[in-house]
């Protein structure tokens, strides 16, 4: 390096070095455009601006505020605020709505199954399925055989209190009896060959001629005596090719020996009146709503 | 050129001793450090004093030690790669997800499980949202219940068993970074992680006592507490903590 205290100019172009020099080789001590120096000045004074208009700067014990008054929670809070203002009317008018005259109100059914659409992608579709078809556990929400029942009080009240959950003291509980220890390794067989005989698929009549007693006795309380189920106790209809857990000879032996306990969380907190009644009326018009 | 600019003119004064700087490598590197680090102490350090960064929120507890076990099987499997804990303030994520998330609901985060990744949804708030069949289902074979979902599968927690006594350690390492643990809670650190997966042990009183809220099930219905049980029991509590209907938030933060 030369020394940086005396000028040193290009003999070419007559502009100034920076007096640093690499095997001969001279950097011309151009200086910066006018335009990016100014424009780089700029953003100084802009940036100290953004911080006064903005939260930033800390001090003691918290921040300034910003002399625009902007916080992200105002601006999240504002935003709902908003689009609740836009459908307040509405909303208002679902949630007291009577669902079962919803059909005279064209803008109102309208609105309930656009919203009731959203809230189950949002909340129901990963148990029952983006399309509703329901998974093995899960019910299919499309067909006509509901366990609870299909009515818009049934299914509202469902969606609201959930089933078998530890959350909401009203969601709808029965519980199966778990016949492993209470029925002998034949007696299931008979069982479980009396319902395939009741649902009308393949069996072996001479085990199911003796599990039609031991249904009686210990099944049709709950399921019925023709096996028809009952919906004040969600015990399923064991007559139709339905089934929640699969029909066939070991899910049947499964069922009677370890019983089933499907839960349905609560959603008469989560979701709000109107979103529950939009919901509702989603499920309802699938196709099954009774 | 007449007209003088910033650098063309040879440095004097105070600014030629830039040139020293410049000629001892270690001095300009220790320089350097602290220039660069200016920003870090303005943006970061009030972090740590000022009184707004964390507000007050009721309900906010440390995790029970089956709760802490799961987060352990949480981060060991990486599901903060694809899952973030963390609803921003905006509307579309308040609809979908609940409300936003608050700097106290990951105060006894270490390390906090935010992420920046959503290949899957966010899980800050996705306890309660299913039933823990849904949970042992889906975390077995995703696709048996989210067709769509590319989520690999994680049957064989079920056949690892949480080792209680080592999930006893992770609490007390736990107390050691500054999470408010009792001495009692370490104590009966590892007969709570039994405790909370089997809702029939006389243990199920205390448990709630030190651990308000906390879900006392057998989570994976099978016998003995697994890895299973210890993830569904870390997600079913996730969010869950805050009662939001008593909560007012302070609109300067």
């Amino acid at each position: 390096m030369s020394s940086q205290t005396e000028k040193d100019i290009d003999d070419v172009t007559g502009i100034d070095t920076t007096g640093h020099a690499w095997d001969g080789i001279k950097e011309l001590n151009n200086p910066l455009p006018r335009w990016w120096l100014w424009c780089f000045y700029l953003t100084i004074v802009w940036g100290v601006g953004y911080t006064i208009a903005f939260p930033a700067w800390p001090l003691i014990s918290n921040a300034t505020s910003g002399l625009l008054g902007y916080s992200t929670r105002g601006e999240v809070a504002q935003d709902i605020a908003l689009f609740e203002e836009a459908n307040a009317e509405i909303s208002a008018q679902l949630a007291s709505a009577d669902l079962n005259v919803l059909n005279e109100n064209p803008d109102l059914l309208r609105y309930a199954n656009s919203a009731g659409a959203a809230v189950f992608r949002n909340n129901c579709s990963q148990c029952h399925g983006s399309g509703a078809a329901g998974f093995t556990g899960y019910p299919n929400l499309l067909d006509d055989d509901w366990l609870w029942g299909g009515d818009f009080a049934s299914i509202e009240y469902t969606v609201r209190h959930g089933i078998r959950n530890e959350e909401d003291w009203d969601a709808r509980w029965s519980e199966m009896t778990a016949y492993n220890d209470i029925f002998s390794n034949e007696e299931v067989d008979q069982v479980v060959h009396y319902v395939r005989q009741m649902s009308g698929q393949e069996h072996d009549a001479g085990l199911a001629a003796p599990g039609e007693g031991l249904f009686l006795d210990n099944c049709a309380a709950c399921h019925g005596d023709n096996g028809a189920g009952n919906r004040d106790l969600g015990a399923p209809n064991l007559t139709d090719a339905i089934w929640l857990y699969g029909g066939d000879l070991a899910s049947l032996e499964e069922t009677v020996r370890y019983a089933r306990f499907g839960v349905m969380p609560p959603w008469g907190e989560r979701l709000t009146e109107a979103e529950v009644k939009a919901v509702t009326a989603y499920v309802h018009q699938l196709g099954g709503g009774e | 050129m007449s007209d003088t600019t910033p650098n063309d003119a040879p440095a004097k004064g105070f600014l030629a001793k830039h040139a020293f700087l410049e000629r001892s490598p270690t001095l300009l590197l220790v320089s350097s450090l602290l220039v660069v680090s200016v920003g870090g102490i303005v943006e970061i350090a009030p972090l740590f004093y000022l009184e707004n960064t964390i507000e007050e929120v009721d309900g906010v507890r440390p995790y029970s030690p089956l709760e802490l076990a799961g987060r352990d099987v949480y981060i060991r499997e990486g599901c903060y790669v694809c899952h973030s804990q963390m609803i921003r303030p905006m509307r579309d994520e308040v609809e979908r997800y609940g409300h936003y998330s608050l700097a106290a609901e990951s105060m006894y985060d270490h390390p906090f499980q935010w992420g920046s990744k959503r290949t899957g949804p966010d899980l800050a708030r996705v306890g309660g949202k299913y039933s823990d069949a849904w949970h042992l289902d889906h975390l077995i074979a995703p696709r048996s219940v989210v067709p769509e979902s590319i989520m690999p599968g994680y049957a064989y927690l079920l056949d690892t068993p949480v080792n209680a006594e080592h999930t006893a350690d992770l609490v007390s390492t736990h107390a050691f970074v500054g999470v408010p643990y009792t001495e009692e809670m370490i104590e009966v650190a590892a007969a709570d992680v039994i405790a909370q997966g089997d809702p029939d042990t006389d243990a199920y009183d205390d448990l709630l006592e030190r651990y308000p809220g906390a879900q006392i099930r057998n989570f994976d219905d099978q016998p003995g507490v697994s890895e299973m049980d210890a993830l569904i029991a870390y997600l079913q509590m996730l969010g869950t903590t805050v009662d939001f209907s008593t909560f007012t938030p302070d609109a300067s933060r």
